[in-house]
């Protein structure tokens, strides 16, 4: 009888703990979707700050401001930090606050297993941030850590990398089985799988492929570790290994992992867009198929990163053939969002402003990504800045500002307060004119031959280097105004509606339940068998 | 608002015109004719995508401009088209399909590795790249010679500044050259644009390139591989000379070898030594264990106060000769002839208080010779 008692009693506790114990204690869905994203915004400023660096290096010609040595450590952090520590967590972090709420679930389905993903991650990247602290440097060989140079040739603190990798990698898994087991067995009753919200599928299938491919990054750091440490030469030429078996490993987590950091932007972008242009998505199950074939084929196309490590023409060949397929269905979901806002009612709210901005300069990254496709031509544009552009459009104009659109689009419903439209504006007119003017002339300096991972450059590359440190130094500046609004909309908003945006009510569940959300939503799940209770 | 849009997408075009010749902003029109192969499939495939991305675009300026609600347009209700949806599918294969197509000539060309007329065995080293002339036994290094006084802006910047070197890569015109690519520490990238040869240089394995050239000139180019913190300092300049001039530059090259092999033989002094000594030192030293010796812990280690360089002249030699297992010290043995090594180990034993502290011996040339011969 006590125990009923009991149960009964904690149920009075609805809502949070007090202090920072409830931050590490909590298993609550939105409270550790707070902290990823929180997380993943603290990182961005501190990944940000060492872009800063480089750019400040590569302003002018000559020496500028730091040693090559720490040169190559500011650009090898930046890309961890960049993608294991902004992109990945805002997603999860998203995942963590939107999947429950969109599936009409009261929470995620293993919800310690939530807050350890979470907790473990800021350790892993305390261990990386570390070694700047360390004798001989933090890691320095770039973040593709090809080997010998990040084994034979790495500074001692390769070790803590290593192991910070490894939590990074943990926590993701523990992240991506959470949500697979949230999706499959937590759907309200009537929520078949092809009338889950988009967003919803591209999770699903992102944390596939995290699973897959996590362990074999696993495996990747593991025999770097047995090769530095215990005697053994997987990647050593002179004790019998194989330097390319590294970069085969490597890509063949690295080019999932690359579809992993801009499939959940597919789906957010496909619900800003149905939500501004008052109209359905148009093609949804082509929409869930495009990205399900996007993730297949992303298994089999790693070697396009390796076009120069002297394959086999068929090897070259095949790479070739089935990298330009992704395009395909790549290019089904551009034609969607157009036929989505085609005939719509559209308005241009801050969402929506960086909804387009991605459409448009995601499309501008994924045809650079073609022409790096076609092999022979690849012999030209490999390793080059033409590369780093293609990969700072689908990944800052495309992964980020999906990201950043994604807030602006449930910041009301987190809070229950409106963010200031204005500043939302001119945060996203100051990104859009910057992201172009840093990373549009890079096109023109790979073209022309400035290598990538350079600290100093021949002069033919000065005047484009130098307009590109203007738009990254610019850029860098105006995503402070992204953080003033969110804090001002935080303390100082106006009181948003449970729907927020006109008609969203109708795009999902989430636009069902109050803004802000309660602490637990959908305690009972909705019933959604009877097509009517949907609208 | 969109036409404030269209003006931004065109700005990057515009700037084209503003800023220089299309030399600044697109790829080597390619000097041989694999060069220029490689440069007309990048153009096609380039103006193919620009057609696409104007497409997209522009439907994509005209649908924001049509559909807005201030515009008071009602929106449709449709949301699916079979027929869209095929159309348009197989719309992009074909574009993919006519894409491979000259892809595939392209590439299949690419793969020609023949024997050459002269076969060249590049070795990237850390922090500069050895060419080895392999049928006439001619071998050398080539070292980056950009001074440190225009690096650090102290000295203005040449035309060349970060694409120059002490010794160019001399081949022939109008023979096939093939380059046999491979590196002795990691991983380095042999890229010269004007040739649209990029072939990774990976320790264990030997990749292969080539070319042929047909009109005299300079080709500069760069390491495209991650290779360290000198990365951006190994730059690459191959200098097409005619046959004749060709045939001078092997027998100058034999006769410095056998002027070497007499230096050997003659007796230094101290002084003599010591400044052949700095100027090793300064080429080929100072990058790990700095200008004053002190190096950088942990992973270079310091040369002034060092034990072995005060006292044990027989381990240093083979430092020298051998390299370090397992660290980044490499074998100097070929990279520097015995003359180079006795006055750079004389140099260091003389330096930095060395010689007040320990022995402050000095090496002869002879001895070095005397350790090589042992070894066989």
């Amino acid at each position: 009888m006590s125990a009923v008692i009991e149960s009964h009693h904690d149920d009075h506790h609805h809502g949070p703990a007090k202090g920072f114990s409830r931050w590490l204690y909590t298993t609550n869905h939105k409270d550790i979707g707070s902290l990823y994203l929180w997380f993943s915004f603290i990182m961005l400023f501190v990944g940000g700050a060492m872009a800063m660096v480089i750019r400040a290096e590569l302003f002018e010609p000559g020496s500028q401001i730091v040693s090559p040595e720490f040169y190559n450590q500011m650009v090898t952090n930046h890309g961890l930090i960049m993608v294991f520590g902004v992109i990945m967590p805002a997603f999860v972090g998203l995942a963590n606050w939107m999947i429950p709420m969109q599936i009409g679930a009261p929470d995620m389905a293993l919800p310690r297993l939530n807050n350890l993903s979470f907790w473990i991650l800021p350790a892993a990247f305390g261990v990386l941030l570390s070694t700047f602290l360390m004798e001989g440097g933090a890691p320095n060989f770039g973040w593709t850590f090809y080997a010998p140079l990040s084994t034979e040739y790495a500074p001692p603190t390769v070790t803590f990398f290593i192991f910070a990798v490894h939590i990074m990698g943990a926590s993701s898994i523990m992240g991506s089985i959470n949500i697979i087991t949230t999706i499959l067995n937590m759907r309200a009753p009537g929520m078949t799988l092809m009338k889950m919200p988009l967003f919803v599928w591209s999770w699903l299938i992102t944390a596939y492929l995290l699973i897959a491919v996590m362990p074999v990054l696993a495996g990747a750091v593991t025999m770097m570790l047995m090769d530095i440490h215990f005697g053994t030469s997987f990647f050593s030429a002179a004790g019998g290994g194989d330097p390319v078996l590294f970069q085969h490993v490597f890509w063949f987590f690295g080019h999932p992992e690359v579809y992993i950091m801009i499939l959940p932007a597919f789906g957010i972008v496909s619900h800003i867009i149905e939500t501004f242009s008052r109209k359905p998505i148009f093609g949804y199950s082509s929409m869930v198929y495009a990205i399900a074939s996007i993730a297949l084929l992303s298994f089999v196309v790693w070697a396009h990163h390796m076009f120069t490590v002297g394959m086999p023409i068929a090897g070259e060949l095949f790479f070739m053939y089935s990298t330009m397929l992704i395009a395909i269905p790549t290019g089904v979901k551009v034609f969607n969002w157009l036929s989505t806002m085609f005939k719509g009612s559209l308005t241009f709210e801050t969402p929506m402003l960086f909804a387009i901005a991605f459409v448009a300069l995601f499309t501008i990254g994924g045809l650079s990504g073609l022409m790096l496709a076609i092999a022979p031509a690849d012999f030209q544009y490999h390793d080059t800045y033409f590369v780093v552009a293609h990969f700072h459009y689908v990944l800052v104009p495309g992964a980020l500002f999906s990201i950043v659109a994604a807030v602006y689009y449930w910041l009301p419903k987190w809070t229950g307060y409106m963010y200031d439209e204005v500043l939302g504006k001119t945060h996203f007119w100051l990104s859009f004119i910057s992201v172009n003017l840093t990373f549009f002339p890079m096109h023109f300096v790979g073209l022309a031959g400035m290598p990538r991972r350079i600290p100093d450059y021949a002069m033919q590359f000065a005047d484009y280097n130098m307009i590109v440190s203007v738009g990254a130094f610019l850029f860098g500046l105006s995503q402070l105004l992204f953080l003033f609004n969110v804090l001002k909309c935080v303390y100082y908003g106006k009181s948003a509606t449970a729907e927020v945006w006109e008609g969203a009510k109708g795009k999902g569940l989430e636009w069902t339940v109050d803004s802000p959300a309660p602490y637990h939503t959908f305690e009972t799940s909705p019933d959604l068998t009877n097509p009517q209770t949907n609208n | 608002m969109t036409i404030f849009r269209i003006i931004l997408l065109a700005l990057p075009l515009i700037s084209l015109q503003a800023f220089a010749g299309w030399d600044d902003v697109n790829m080597s029109p390619g000097a041989t004719a694999l060069g220029q192969e490689i440069f007309g499939l990048h153009m096609t495939i380039f103006w193919i995508c620009f057609a696409i991305g104007v497409a997209v675009l522009g439907a994509m300026a005209f649908i924001l401009f049509k559909y807005r609600k201030k515009e008071g347009v009602e929106a449709a209700k449709f949301d699916d088209s079979t027929f869209l949806e095929f159309t348009w599918t197989i719309l992009f294969a074909l574009i993919l399909i006519g894409m491979s197509i000259p892809a595939t000539i392209t590439m299949i060309r690419a793969y020609d590795d023949t024997e050459g007329d002269i076969n060249i065995l590049i070795t990237g080293h850390q922090w500069k790249w050895q060419y080895e002339y392999i049928e006439d036994e001619v071998s050398f290094f080539s070292n980056l010679s950009t001074s440190l006084d225009e690096r650090n802006n102290l000295a203005p910047k040449g035309e060349n500044y970060l694409l120059e070197v002490d010794e160019h890569l001399v081949i022939p015109t109008g023979a096939r050259i093939r380059f046999l690519i491979t590196a002795n520490d990691v991983i380095h990238s042999w890229w010269v644009p004007d040739f649209a040869i990029k072939q990774d240089a990976i320790p264990g394995f030997v990749n292969t390139g080539w070319t042929q050239v047909n009109e005299p000139g300079i080709f500069r180019g760069q390491c495209t591989e991650l290779c360290g913190q000198y990365h951006g300092y190994m730059p690459i300049v191959v200098e097409a000379v005619s046959p004749d001039e060709y045939k001078e530059f092997i027998i100058q090259k034999k006769e410095a070898k056998l002027q070497q092999a007499a230096l050997t033989e003659k007796l230094w002094t101290t002084e003599e030594l010591m400044a052949m000594g700095e100027g090793v030192y300064q080429k080929n030293c100072v990058a790990c264990h700095q200008v004053n010796g002190e190096g950088l812990a942990p992973v270079f280690p310091a040369l002034a106060g060092s034990d072995i360089v005060m006292n044990d002249k027989a381990r240093q030699i083979e430092i020298l000769m051998e390299g370090v297992q397992g660290a980044a010290m490499q074998s100097y043995a070929e990279q520097l002839t015995e003359v180079e090594i006795a006055a750079v180990i004389t140099y260091t034993r003389k330096s930095w208080g060395n010689d007040a502290s320990g022995t402050g011996e000095i090496v002869a040339p002879k001895e070095i010779l005397d350790y090589k011969t042992n070894k066989l």
